[in-house]
């Protein structure tokens, strides 16, 4: 019986030793198992959100769905996998998920502490605060004194600190780990504040009984440049990430689009010919297929479509594009790529 | 007699053949190699977790518990015993309120799902229709609902049957006859907060000294009922002493303990009315929550353990009870749980296990017990994983073993004494 024992021990020793072999070529291991894992929001219209038909939509979604399309040819090849605020940075250090695309603010801290990189920004954002409008407050600094739902482990409960100390007001946090019983608690009178990123806060709107009687508030308490994550010391699968979200910006920038990509690749235009992978080898030296970038676009779109698809104006987050720091820099927004050469 | 030949042929076979031949030896080898492996596999894994946080870049180490953390707590028993001020506390301060929070709502809850619990378990055996069926309902009902969601519907009830942020309270009247308000609406319960003032240590001293006095004449009262059989109430005596000396004290003193009321304004801009923060005291909507949710889900389950313990009990215990003329309160009282106790006490520690465990539950509420704060908000932050879930592993271990330590002594002082 012992002798059994021990042997069934060391076999399992084996068993978990051989199992380990982990490797830290990421896009190896994505195309060995045939799809992208990615790691999104647990519904946030706009950005990551499950509609009826069990399928995901939105800013962050799109960028795995370019990933996938990038490096399979098939936008369709990801899986996703709904985080909370908390599981996020476990899930994508653990290996859980290859990205994490989740509305995710880069900060210097999650970038050095992490161990994380940050692939770019695909949205930026700020806080700000919404209120009911029959409290009658016109601007953040008339909010001594109140209570404020919020989610846990995010950086809003920092800003909302650190916004109300510099002014020297007092206030109540009221922090939930889903953004669904914020929104309850919020909707049920709990607090005199719902704070969260601007974008999420015009997405959280519509779940309200009634979005039209709640004012957001013109102040933009903080930075919140979003963007997806990927483990540090994999750059071989940075570079993946990082060049699937210029190739979509850049599109933008030349007017390629989903619509006009298949006449486009007949273009004499050479940054067209790059972009598409008609001319050179820049698919191939990211370790992918050369039409890459063009398997983005015509899958999902440029970075334009995205937008105007899942949070711009047209949609029931009415997030309107020209003007705002999310417009490509050539209409004075921030959206700017290092060019494909 | 075969073996024995068998092990006698093998004997010329000196040296280590020998060894491997002895049953003894054998096993000693094996539970060697049983032992490396074991020991082997544990440094493999914090090898293995050491280089790859390495690799992944990661702090690690305690350092970050003197860092400063820089967002705000919900008022809470925690906040306010720590006084915790956003950006002064550090991550173990945070860590503290957490454990104090975490300790507040499962010893709490444990009394109360105690004091449900039996009440529920002794119904269930009632000859009252009425009573037998309601407690068989309640346990029905309770224990077949998943916790969580029985803790976010008490939330969503709470929160929805409260008045308003800017309502005074709830009126109690009857027949007419105004009672007054309950001050409690949407952001809490509010109580007057006592605020000590000189002398009030002496009554203190006063109060501990009326213990040590009422638990002596109890001693004395004991003494005397086994030398001469004559009975005293040292229970109301107890309370009287008590009740007598540190009352006496407090008044003699002229009452050296004020309180703070809580202050409630119904006048100007909108987003001030209401209850002022940091005036009286005040327990939150999440904690009632929490609480309720948890001692109501744990009764169901003592409830169904108190039963079992009393139908432990020989019928026969009871019937020479009825024959020696006891009420069937002293019968419960004096023969029955005593008895039953003995069942009840083993699995009900469970029960008191599981509900401080199940107390973890209350992130989904927003009452920020350790999980909540320290392995959330906290975690996020610092980002280093397993030294933070380590700590607050060893948090839970610790009061769980402490809870089994001491339900492990009142078992102890349970146990039928043999003569």
């Amino acid at each position: 019986m012992k002798f059994r024992s021990a042997l069934g021990a060391m076999s399992a020793l084996g068993l978990v030793l051989s199992a380990s072999a982990a490797s830290a070529d990421t896009l190896a291991d994505v195309k060995a198992k045939g799809s992208v894992q990615c790691g999104v929001s647990q519904g946030l219209p706009g950005f990551s959100n499950k509609d009826d038909a069990g399928t995901w939509t939105g800013l962050d979604v799109d960028l795995c769905k370019g990933v996938a399309a990038a490096v399979f040819g098939d936008a369709n090849a990801v899986k996703f996998t709904p985080l909370s605020a908390k599981e996020r940075f476990t899930a994508l250090s653990s290996g859980e998920v290859d990205i994490l695309s989740r509305n995710t603010t880069w900060t210097m801290t999650r970038d050095t502490q992490l161990g994380l990189n940050f692939a770019g920004v695909n949205y930026y954002d700020g806080q700000g605060m919404m209120v009911p409008s029959s409290l009658g407050v016109t601007n953040a600094l008339e909010l001594d004194g109140a209570s404020i739902c919020t989610n846990t482990g995010t950086t809003t409960e920092l800003n909302i600190t650190d916004f109300f100390r510099t002014n020297n007001m007092g206030f109540e946090l009221v922090a939930f780990e889903k953004a669904d019983e914020v929104v309850a608690a919020y909707d049920a009178g709990r607090c005199d504040v719902y704070t969260t990123d601007k974008s999420g806060i015009a997405a959280q709107r519509l779940k309200l009984a009634d979005p039209s009687a709640h004012t957001i508030l013109p102040e933009t308490i903080s930075k919140e440049p979003l963007g997806p994550v990927v483990r540090q010391g994999d750059d071989t699968w940075f570079n993946v990430v990082r060049w699937t979200l210029n190739c979509m910006i850049n599109a933008e920038e030349m007017g390629v689009s989903s619509a006009n990509v298949g006449e486009m690749a007949s273009s004499d235009n050479p940054g067209i010919k790059r972009l598409l992978g008609t001319e050179g080898t820049f698919g191939e030296n990211l370790g992918i297929d050369n039409a890459w970038c063009a398997n983005i676009i015509g899958q999902v779109g440029n970075y334009g479509e995205s937008y105007e698809a899942n949070v711009g104006g047209s949609t029931p987050l009415k997030l309107e594009r020209a003007g705002s720091v999310n417009a490509l820099w050539t209409a004075g927004g921030l959206m700017y790529a290092p060019p494909i050469r | 007699m075969t073996m024995r030949t068998e092990v006698e042929r093998e004997e010329p076979d000196a040296g280590l053949a020998a060894l491997i031949y002895d049953p003894k030896a054998r096993g000693f080898l094996f539970q060697a190699i049983l032992l490396l492996a074991v020991i082997g596999f544990f440094a493999w894994i914090l090898d293995n977790t050491v280089s790859n946080l390495a690799s992944q870049n990661k702090k690690s180490g305690f350092g970050f518990l003197d860092e400063s953390s820089g967002f705000q707590i919900l008022t809470t028993l925690g906040t306010f015993l720590m006084e915790s001020r956003p950006g002064v506390a550090t991550y173990f301060d945070i860590f503290w309120i957490g454990v104090i929070n975490t300790l507040a709502v499962a010893i709490v809850g444990i009394i109360t799902a105690t004091i449900i619990g039996f009440m529920m378990g002794i119904f269930r055996l009632s000859s009252n229709v009425i009573l037998r069926g309601f407690a068989t309902v309640y346990v029905e009902l309770l224990r077949n609902i998943p916790l969580l969601l029985q803790i976010l519907f008490f939330y969503i009830v709470v929160l929805r049957l409260l008045p308003g942020k800017r309502e005074e309270g709830v009126s109690v009247g009857f027949l007419g006859l105004d009672l007054g308000t309950i001050p409690i609406n949407i952001t809490g319960f509010y109580m007057p907060f006592p605020v000590p003032s000189e002398g009030f240590g002496t009554v203190i001293l006063a109060f501990i000294g009326s213990i040590i006095l009422a638990w002596c004449v109890a001693w004395l009262a004991r003494k005397r009922q086994e030398a001469t059989g004559k009975q005293f109430p040292s229970f109301w005596a107890g309370l009287l002493i008590i009740g007598a000396i540190t009352m006496g004290t407090y008044y003699a003193l002229g009452g050296p303990l004020g309180w703070e009321q809580p202050e409630f304004r119904s006048e100007g801009p909108v987003l001030r009315r209401g209850y002022q923060s940091g005036v009286g005291s005040v327990i939150v909507p999440e904690f009632i929550a929490l609480w309720l949710s948890l001692s109501l889900y744990t009764a169901s389950f003592i409830a169904e353990i108190v039963r079992a313990g009393i139908l432990a009990v020989p019928s026969g215990q009871t019937e020479a009870s009825k024959a020696l003329g006891m009420s069937n309160g002293a019968n419960l009282r004096l023969v029955v749980i005593p008895q039953a106790l003995r069942v009840i006490i083993p699995p009900l520690t469970s029960q008191y296990l599981n509900l401080t465990k199940n107390s973890s539950l209350a992130v989904a509420i927003a009452y920020p017990d350790i999980v909540s704060i320290f392995a959330g908000t906290a975690l996020n932050q610092v980002g280093q994983e397993i030294e933070m879930i380590f700590m607050m592993m060893m948090v839970y271990l610790v009061i769980s073993l402490v809870t089994s330590a001491f339900m492990n002594w009142f078992n102890d002082r349970m146990k039928l004494v043999e003569r």
